[in-house]
């Protein structure tokens, strides 16, 4: 089976999108490492190599997960499938 | 894992993998009478830097520091050492000399570049023909110094390429290397697990105090979040949008095993086996410079986007999970692991690769960044000179 994306964790809340040319639009299969899980959606936007995917929705405000850990701060709505990056997310640092 | 690998000796001890003889300007105004004397003598290494010229103070303390711990590093058989001034020139000779190694020093003043290459190049000629009759031997893994420092990351790096060192890392913990991490900055983010893996709590006080004086740098300086620095541009390009995204990644790389045993200043040695903490820079050539000047033998360079970074003296390893990356800049990727992303590869083969890279370069084979050309040699400043 391919696979389109990769998670670290299952309590992440990202995935990162490892091959090349993803369209929005594609069923997606994501791996989930740490518990060697399978989890599958359909990609909203198209997304590059290595950006990442957001795998439930977010809310201005809302804390983003990855490695199980904080990663920063939600700065516009984001949906399940769409593209999770500097447009929607900032540090909480600096 | 190999426990063996053939290295160079030396006077003091140490073991190095590669056997160069060392051109070394005190500063910046003898840059060209070193390299004239490497273009006279060949198999020399001559290496350049703007500094040297007003420093006082610490900063003045770590110029020195890098430049006879360059000198002093096991990969370099003997130095020729060139100053302005006859002073500072003969206080690198006499850092270097501790070592036992043969070390000369020439001052330009009152001689003038024209005599003094003459007279430096005759003694780099006789120190490669003492160097290239040293033969290599027999040396056990936990001789040697494994250091690393990621750069041009992504995403890419904290699934893969970092994880990978990690894995190697724990492995030469076990086997009782010396292996190191640094970049202060970027642990941000993750700095409560390096603090978690400290042996002791005078050991987490110290990483807290470097930890803390660099965030008061940035605070000091910043006039923005740091966006396009830190994370780079480069780094947001690879998918990176935050500090704490890009810090999480980039602790992969001191695996899951070894405590810190203890947290260095810039440029110093560590005084046992271990997994050490060094306060530095982010910068790559910076990093890389420091710790080849703390007397580390070989790196392992973990990028996403593709960092092109070597040094003089440290030959640098680089591996990448990034398939785009590892199929459009192939002349500067090592080790491939970006099988991990597709699942043909676990993390213990990738470290055994990564391992088994590390042992043919420690035996003599050159990498990418060496038969490139890459030597960046970039010394650390404090502050403004005088």
């Amino acid at each position: 089976m391919s696979i389109e994306f990769v998670v670290h964790e299952e309590a992440d809340g990202v995935g990162v999108v490892v091959i090349e040319g993803l369209k929005a639009g594609t069923e997606c299969n994501g791996w989930i490492m740490q518990e060697d899980k399978i989890i599958n959606f359909k990609i909203l936007d198209d997304i590059p190599i290595g950006h990442k995917v957001a795998l439930r929705d977010f809310a201005v405000g809302d804390t983003v997960i990855k490695y199980n850990t904080d990663i920063g701060k939600v700065v516009a709505p984001i949906k399940r499938g769409q593209h999770l990056h500097v447009h929607n997310v900032k540090t909480k640092r600096w | 894992m190999q426990q063996t690998f053939l290295g160079y000796r030396r006077e003091n001890g140490r073991v190095g993998i590669r056997n160069h003889v060392m051109i070394l300007p005190l500063d910046d105004l003898s840059n060209a009478a070193c390299q004239a004397v490497a273009n006279n003598v060949k198999g020399t290494l001559a290496i350049s830097h703007p500094y040297g010229r007003l420093q006082f103070g610490e900063d003045l303390d770590l110029h020195f520091r890098t430049l006879i711990g360059a000198g002093c590093n096991p990969n370099v058989a003997a130095v020729v050492v060139i100053g302005i001034e006859p002073v500072w020139t003969q206080r690198i000779v006499d850092g270097v000399a501790a070592t036992g190694k043969p070390v000369a020093g020439f001052a330009i003043e009152k001689n003038g570049d024209f005599a003094t290459i003459c007279a430096a190049s005759r003694k780099a000629k006789e120190f490669v023909h003492f160097a290239t009759e040293l033969q290599r031997a027999e040396c056990k893994v936990n001789e040697l110094w494994v250091s690393c420092k990621c750069g041009e990351s992504d995403t890419t790096s904290g699934l893969a390429a970092n994880p990978t060192v990690g894995n190697a890392f724990d492995k030469l913990w076990e086997a009782g290397a010396t292996t190191i991490f640094g970049e202060t900055t970027e642990i941000t983010g993750g700095e409560h697990l390096v603090m978690e893996r400290c042996a002791t709590p005078e050991v987490r006080d110290r990483f807290k105090f470097f930890f803390d004086r660099y965030a008061k740098v940035v605070d000091d300086h910043k006039v923005d979040d740091l966006c396009d620095s830190q994370p780079t541009k480069g780094n947001i390009e690879g998918g990176l949008t935050t500090i704490e995204e890009k810090a999480l990644g980039n602790v992969q790389k001191i695996g899951r095993k070894a405590p810190v045993i203890g947290c260095l200043e810039k440029a110093f040695p560590p005084t046992g086996p271990g997994l050490w903490f060094m306060d530095s820079s982010s910068a790559a050539a910076e990093m890389v410079t420091l710790v080849a000047a703390a007397g580390f033998v070989v790196h392992f360079f973990p990028t996403g986007q593709g960092n092109v970074i070597g040094n003089p003296i440290l030959p640098v390893i680089k591996l990448s999970g990034n398939p785009r990356t590892v199929r459009l800049m192939s002349e500067h990727i090592d080790v491939d692991v970006s099988g991990l992303l597709r699942r043909e590869l676990n993390l213990d083969q990738a470290g055994d690769k990564l391992l088994e890279m590390m042992f043919r370069t420690c035996n003599g084979r050159n990498t990418s960044a060496e038969t490139l050309g890459h030597h960046e040699f970039v010394m650390t400043r404090l502050y403004e000179s005088a």
